[in-house]
This record gives C-alpha cells, structure tokens and sequence, in this order.
C-alpha cells in the first residue's frame, strides 16, 4: 500500500469541500497536538440533514484528503450519521499507510465535525 | 577523509537501510546516534561494575561510584567549569530547567519579572511560565527581529531592576541563530539578574566555555551529544549554587535527617536527590571523550562547512523557503526549510521514502512558528557522521518533492 495513495494525491490537489460558509448552522475546530494544524468545519443542517459543509484550515495531505472524503461521506446525510463514522470508515476509503504517528491527522476533522455537532469523539 | 566519512564507521545505525535506501540521518539536533564507544561503555559497566552508588560499602558499589564521579569530572573538564560541585546531573535539558525554575522560583515574588525570548524551545518557556504563575511574577519576550536575530535593543529596555532572570537559547533550535550569550550575561548581571543559558543545541556542536561567557546556569543533554537519552547537565555557577535550596527532595540529597527536617548534603548531590542515571552518566562520560577526541573546534567547523553546502544546495531549489541566518558562520548545524504547497509532515514523510531522517513540525517552538507566520518547518541538522554527500542526496530529493504529491 502506498504512502499516499491517489485518493489522497487527488484530494489534496483539487478538495471538493474547501471552503468556508456564510453564517454557517454548525461549526467546530481543533488543533492537531502533534503539528498545530487547524481544521475548521462548517455547515448547514435542515431537518436534521447536513445539506451543505465545508473545511478550511493549513493542514497536511492525509487531514487534507481525510477531511473532503469526511465531507463528501456526509453530504446530504442525517446528522446523526456522524456518530457512527468511526477512523477506520476514513482509513478504508483513504487506501494508504497510513503510520500510527499520522493517525491523529486522518482522525482529526471527524472529531471537529463530531463537536460541531454537539456530539462526542468516536475513535 | 573528511570528519564524517571518518566517523561514520564508528556509528552502527548508520548501517541501516530504510526503504530500500542506505540512511541519510539529517536529525540529530532531535537527538544524536550513538558511537560504539558508547554503547560498549554502558554494556562494559552493566557487566562488571554495575551496583548503587554512593554508601556502598562493597567493591561493585565503589566502582560505580568512581566511575559515575569520574563522568562528573569528564563533564567539568569539557566545558570549562572551575568546580565538578557546580556539575549537577539531570535527566536532560527540560529537567534541568525546570530545577532552576522551581529552585529560583522560590525567591521570586510579584512584580519581579524573566525575561525569556521568541526562539525558545517550550522546554526553556513553559518552566518560566509556571514560575511565574506560582509567584505572581511576569514574563517578558526579547523579540525575533531580520533574519532570526535578537533584538538586542529591546532586551535593553526590557532589562530592569525588576528582571530576576533572563533564560535564552544559545542556539536555536529551529533557526540555527547563535545568540550571543556573553553579552546577554555582561548587560543583565548589571541589573543583578541571573542567567540560564539554555546550551542543548550548542554544547554538542561548538566550544563551549562556561566560565567565560560567565552564565549562572547552562543546561543541556546527554543524547543530543552521542551520549545514551535519560542524562543531562545542569552547570551552576558555585556562588549562586551555594545560596539555593534544593529543587527536590529526596535520598543523597541530606546530611542527616530527623523527622521535621534535615540538612542539606553538599554540592553538587544536594541537587541529585534519588540514585542517578549512572549508566548513563557513564556513557556520556565515553561521548564526552568521543567528541574531545574529535575537538569541538574541528567539530564546529566540519557542521559548520555542511550547514554552509545546505544553504547553497537548498536556495536555488523552486519553492524552497530557508529560516534563520542566511551566513553558516552566524549559526549552528541546523537548516529550517518549507516547500511551497507542502506540508512538513508530508514533506518529511516522502524523504522518509528516499532513506533520508529529517525533523518536520513545530520544533516545540510554537511561539517562534506564530511570529514567522507559520505552522512548521522541515528542519535538517548534522552531527559528525555527516557527510557531503548526506547534504547532496537531501537535495536531490528536495528538489522532487513538489512532483511527488
């Protein structure tokens, strides 16, 4: 398995959901202990569904891919879904090596958007 | 033959392969790799002379203590202190600090102040932030001004009869910058402060005299210095030794004792308190006659002519961003850099690929990073296993990186 598949090359270069949003429903953001990065999300609810959200924030690649798949996972989806997304559900779609020194980083905008949404961090 | 091609036989990890490739270790102001010399002097000591130190009144006991006093004189002699009781062993850098903060802490109160810079390793930062916290004190920052530089100006308007203690890096650990520590101590002993000098990036690669840039405290580590993780240094002038309590209690650090309370051994085990890192302190001792060996002037400029082979081979590289001094000769053997579009980690992560060691992140210095504007650097140091041709396969691989993701 590589290190950077072309899942993540191809998130990283042209990201689907980067951006920010105009007085957004629901927002969050935290700090990766390991670099400092910062990952913000924001979106729209109606009727419980996420219809809108986006990411911004100065990270790495795999944060970077992590957070796009996250969002594209949620488009349109219940709010509620986010709860039973779980690392390993990026991981699989991510389809790279990802080291456990790295971890943090794929796990990273799935806890902000999880905070944003009043929930609690799932692993 | 130069310095590293000659030294690196004596390093066995540099044998290494990783991913494919011989290792390019460009890491060590993180912390060194470890000559033979080392690594048999611990193993000799764990087989033949290994048992507590001090009050022992057998022959193992008395080795150990020998030799783990002799390491004391080794260090003494390394950084010119005038007395082995002003050697006080630590486990490393960060403990060393906070011992000089908790033990001068203690005389702080409000309105006194300590000043520190924007270039400190959190570890020479947070202890200071701490102190101030328990005792009401304020924290004043010498600014990063140019290229990486203190700005010396304003460390003379921030010195006043307020300031208690300055604590500053010798070397940057992110920057390279050498700070010029001689004078920091000439203007703020003037106003009666004490300075600790913050030598974890300057002790392992250039001459360092203690007695002669006259600082009250250096601090530094075994393990960035080809000596074992786990042991440290913390020089401390006698005179201002004298007149502090411990930082710590514990075993070794008494006289003698009664319930409600004791009398202080004698310098330097009155800072010691517990049994030591003795094979550790061994194995420094072994690094220590490694490098003096070497000599720490031919050392300094053999990082220094690979720190200068950096800048040169980095610069011209598309996208490439270098931090600190621009003049090898204004700094020590590290070399910050960015590429344009990548993250560190992803940076560091690729040259990882190629065989090649470097350091990626904050370089605990965020404060540093937030002045410079940005979230981190990829960071290459050298030691004196490094090569020319280590500072070539970096750049080569450098130069690939914006195509590789």
């Amino acid at each position: 398995m590589a290190l950077y598949s072309n899942v993540i090359r191809d998130r990283f270069r042209r990201p689907r959901f980067r951006g920010t949003l105009e007085r957004p429903d629901v927002a969050g953001e935290d700090v990766n202990p390991l670099c400092g990065d910062r990952v913000r999300i924001q979106g729209r609810l109606e009727n419980g569904r996420l219809t809108e959200a986006r990411w911004s924030g100065d990270c790495c690649a795999i944060s970077a891919a992590s957070a796009d798949l996250l969002l594209e996972m949620m488009q349109g989806q219940p709010a509620s879904l986010a709860r039973e997304l779980t690392t390993a559900s990026l991981l699989e779609r991510l389809d790279s090596d990802i080291r456990p020194s790295r971890m943090k980083c794929v796990a990273l905008p799935l806890s902000v958007l999880q905070g944003a949404l009043k929930m609690e961090a799932t692993r | 033959m130069s310095m590293g091609e000659k030294c690196r036989a004596d390093f066995p990890i540099l044998r290494r392969i990783v991913h494919g490739h011989p290792l390019v270790f460009l890491d060590s102001a993180a912390s060194s790799q470890k000559p033979v010399a080392v690594i048999e002097a611990i193993q000799r000591y764990y087989e033949t002379n290994h048992a507590n130190v001090h009050r022992s009144i057998h022959t193992l006991g008395e080795e150990a203590t020998e030799r783990y006093e002799a390491a004391r004189d080794a260090v003494r002699a390394f950084i010119g202190a005038a007395s082995r009781d002003e050697i006080i062993f630590t486990r490393g850098t960060t403990e060393g600090i906070n011992l000089v903060a908790q033990a001068v802490g203690r005389t702080l109160g409000p309105g006194d102040e300590i000043i520190v810079t924007e270039m400190e390793h959190h570890s020479n930062l947070i202890p200071w932030q701490m102190a101030c916290r328990d005792h009401g004190a304020v924290l004043r920052a010498i600014p990063v001004i140019g290229e990486g530089h203190l700005d010396l100006d304003a460390f003379g308007r921030l010195l006043s009869e307020r300031t208690k203690v300055v604590a500053l890096a010798h070397v940057s650990n992110v920057l390279g910058t050498i700070n010029p520590v001689a004078q920091v101590v000439e203007q703020a002993h003037r106003v009666g402060a004490l300075v600790l000098v913050d030598a974890a990036q300057s002790v392992p690669h250039l001459p360092v005299d203690v007695a002669a840039i006259g600082a009250d405290f250096f601090a530094f580590s075994g393990h960035k210095m080809l000596g074992p993780t786990g042991i440290g240094v913390l020089y401390g002038r006698r005179a201002v030794l004298e007149r502090l309590e411990p930082a710590w209690g514990g075993g070794e650090m008494i006289k003698e004792v009664w319930i409600d309370h004791a009398q202080w051994n004698d310098l330097p085990w009155r800072f010691e308190p517990g049994t030591p890192p003795i094979a550790e302190a061994i194995g420094l001792h072994a690094a220590v006659e490694y490098l003096g060996k070497l000599g720490m002037s031919p050392v300094a400029a053999h990082e220094q002519a690979l720190t200068a082979a950096a800048l040169e081979a980095l610069a011209p590289i598309p996208g490439v961003t270098l931090y600190g001094p621009r003049n090898p000769e204004m700094k020590g053997a590290v070399v910050a850099f960015n590429v344009e579009g990548l993250h560190p980690h992803d940076g560091a992560a690729l040259l990882d690929q190629h065989g090649i060691a470097v350091r990626a992140g904050h370089h605990c210095a965020q404060p540093l990073m937030k002045r410079l504007g940005i979230v981190g650097t990829l960071r290459a140091s050298f030691s004196v296993y490094n090569t020319a041709e280590d500072v070539q396969r970096l750049a080569e691989a450098v130069a690939a990186l914006r195509g590789e993701l």
